[in-house]
């Protein structure tokens, strides 16, 4: 039921690492200015909100859940907002509206999850599409909703650059250092990881597996939401388009890269970090190396290839390691 | 002449005068205009609904289909091919009168346009044309938005500065993207002191347009300009340029439909710096006047095909006016 990886082993974590100081050290001797602080910041912000994204899906994930709805509920909930925005509402009505929205969502997650009975992949992939759906229909008309001029400011705070760092890197290692400390070592995310690990002997415990998962769906779509705003704060616009884009698959590359396991109950924030980084090391590499987005899609399997092999080599699967569920 | 004639004689005269009357007032063109159109059936099968350039057609479109009482019938495909062939695919079946389509990219619709020729259907492109000739193409001369796009940068970007562009590309297989980027390469490449430091692909997507843009002024902090490829994702484009701090000191030049939300407002709060405007609201005007012509002519479909080059308006800061971008609202209450 540990959260890291026992002592003396190399987990998938520290592969990752190595690939990505790797990747580091190869791109910072081929670019000239790579390692700028400047840079290596841009780096970080250029993944921060695909990195809180992945800290919620991470906690649901190591709770035996997954939530593949967070994409349509943080862009819905956003565009309402803006669109609640634009027509003349004050900010002190469509964030709460928002949140609301938000927390809305992940209570009937949970509730599929838990008391109905549906296992989450597919739970929450529906609740996806019926969150979209409805929200095109009742509350947002059009794709691309634009931050109304009035609330340029909210994008302007973008350019402040509080403690030295721009505010979606603050928020992302925020979040991050946040729900590393709360699995660690607060009682509802031990809770957490004990029900990833095995759910029958965490009831059995006297662990409330049904309100903790409702809990945990609550969390992520309310990590989405905050993803959302830091995302409209760059591009002062929320497109639902994304909806249908590969922004879930992503977010999950990232959580599975750092050797969280789709069975629950394994890996920990840190990984989550360091799968985050490694996407935003070779997507700044490359767009510095001026690579066409074809080649830049093949190397990015290729290293992400090479990371699911050598883990397979060092940690061989085995009847002791295989979970039942394990995708 | 006698009494009695000049009366015949004049009476004469009133008849025919009436007769003639009732023969000028006789309209040679709007009753079989208007029965052209009447009862008429248009599919429209957009990309998707749900963002500016189809709301506005579609805005355009119905009005007047409304004013002559022909119906609009649309399929939202909401960004997915496979249903885009199949909304089209089902509507060959169901015989509209006319089709408008408005493609992906170059190919995934060329059969399906054939086909409705096949079937009688004439078929209107919209915003990008298949290899296949239908009989009207309405959207812009993307290789000139790249060149004018292009030249307003080498204008900004002469002695003095760095010379240094950078390009924010669409989506690398769509042939607007891959036009525009040719006009862009043409013309800088007849001017040297200009130069190309970047062209990257941001998939007509806000925060990938701020991600690349954010890396390349870390890369190049003395660039002087930036070609964005669409005012949506140019938003992106615009929030890393602000993020850097360079507001005013980098251009950027991008193009889009011209509504005062994406366009007109960016270029005001300086964000964009020049803007070419392939003006949606014209765009619904061209659509209905293309629409009426196929369902008067009755040609043959595909026997005559022809093209409505979107005219290009450059917006900037100092010949903006109130008109030079519509709203949704103004093109459904008065556009088309």
């Amino acid at each position: 039921m540990s959260g890291g990886n026992r002592r003396g082993r190399i987990g998938q974590e520290q592969i990752i690492l190595a690939i990505a100081i790797v990747v580091f050290g190869v791109f910072s001797v081929l670019i000239r200015d790579f390692l700028s602080a400047g840079n290596i910041v841009s780096m970080v912000q250029s993944v921060s909100v695909l990195g809180i994204l992945g800290l919620g899906m991470a906690i649901t994930i190591l709770g035996r859940g997954i939530d593949l709805s967070m994409v349509a509920s943080m862009s819905v909930a956003i565009a309402w907002m803006l669109v609640q925005l634009n027509a003349g509402a004050p900010l002190a009505q469509a964030l709460p509206m928002a949140i609301a929205f938000s927390v809305m969502v992940g209570i009937l997650n949970g509730i599929l999850v838990a008391y109905v009975e549906i296992p989450a992949i597919f739970a929450t992939l529906a609740m996806g599409v019926t969150v979209y759906g409805f929200g095109k229909y009742f509350l947002v008309e059009s794709d691309v909703n634009h931050l109304p001029e009035a609330w340029r400011w909210l994008a302007d705070l973008v350019a402040a650059r509080p403690l030295g760092l721009p505010v979606p890197v603050i928020a992302f290692l925020g979040c991050a250092a946040l729900a590393h400390l709360a699995l660690r070592y607060l009682r509802d995310g031990r809770f957490i990881y004990a029900m990833g690990d095995n759910p029958e002997a965490a009831r059995t415990t006297g662990v409330p597996v049904r309100s903790m998962m409702v809990l945990q769906y609550v969390i992520s779509a309310l990590i989405a939401l905050l993803a959302g705003l830091i995302m409209t704060m760059l591009v002062a616009s929320m497109n639902t388009r994304i909806v249908s884009g590969t922004l879930v698959y992503d977010v999950i590359l990232v959580v599975v890269l750092g050797g969280i396991s789709l069975s629950g109950g394994r890996g920990g924030i840190l990984s989550v970090v360091v799968g985050t980084l490694l996407i935003g090391i070779m997507l700044n590499g490359m767009t510095m190396l001026n690579l066409t987005f074809t080649a830049q899609n093949v190397i990015k399997a290729l290293i992400l290839l090479f990371a699911l092999v050598l883990d397979t080599l060092i940690n061989p699967r085995d009847e002791q390691t295989a979970q039942q569920g394990d995708i | 002449m006698d009494y009695k004639k000049m009366v015949k004689t004049g009476l004469a005269c009133a008849v025919l005068s009436m007769t003639a009357g009732v023969v000028l007032a006789q309209d040679s063109v709007a009753p079989s205009y208007y029965e052209a159109l009447k009862g008429k059936k248009v599919g429209f099968v957009p990309i998707s609904m749900g963002f500016d350039l189809t709301q506005g057609w579609l805005a355009g479109m119905q009005r007047q289909a409304d004013d002559l009482g022909y119906e609009i019938i649309v399929r939202d495909p909401n960004w997915s091919v496979e249903s885009g062939i199949q909304a089209i695919t089902s509507l060959i079946e169901e015989a509209p009168d006319l089709l408008v389509i408005q493609n992906n990219d170059n190919q995934s619709y060329n059969r399906l346009v054939q086909q409705a020729a096949a079937a009688g259907i004439p078929v209107i492109q919209v915003q990008q044309s298949v290899e296949t000739k239908s009989d009207a193409y309405i959207g812009p001369d993307w290789y000139r938005i790249g060149t004018v796009t292009a030249q307003a940068l080498v204008d900004k970007c002469g002695a003095g500065t760095s010379g240094k562009i950078a390009v924010v590309e669409g989506a690398t297989a769509a042939p607007a993207s891959i036009l525009m980027k040719q006009g862009i390469e043409d013309l800088v490449a007849k001017n040297p002191g200009v130069t190309i430091v970047s062209s990257q692909a941001a998939d007509w997507d806000a925060s990938k347009a701020f991600a690349i843009t954010a890396t390349v002024l870390q890369q190049n902090p003395d660039l002087c300009g930036i070609a964005g490829f669409w005012d949506v994702a140019d938003t992106g484009t615009a929030g890393a340029i602000r993020e850097a701090g360079l507001e005013g000191k980098v251009v950027l030049a991008t193009s889009g439909g011209g509504s005062r939300e994406a366009g007109c407002a960016k270029v005001e709060s300086g964000e964009f710096s020049v803007y070419n405007s392939y003006n949606v609201a014209g765009q619904a005007r061209d659509l209905n006047d293309a629409i009426k012509m196929l369902l008067q002519a009755k040609l043959p479909a595909g026997s005559a095909p022809f093209a409505l080059l979107s005219p290009l308006v450059q917006i900037t800061k100092d010949n903006m006016t109130p008109s030079s971008c519509w709203t949704l609202d103004e093109i459904g209450k008065s556009g088309g």
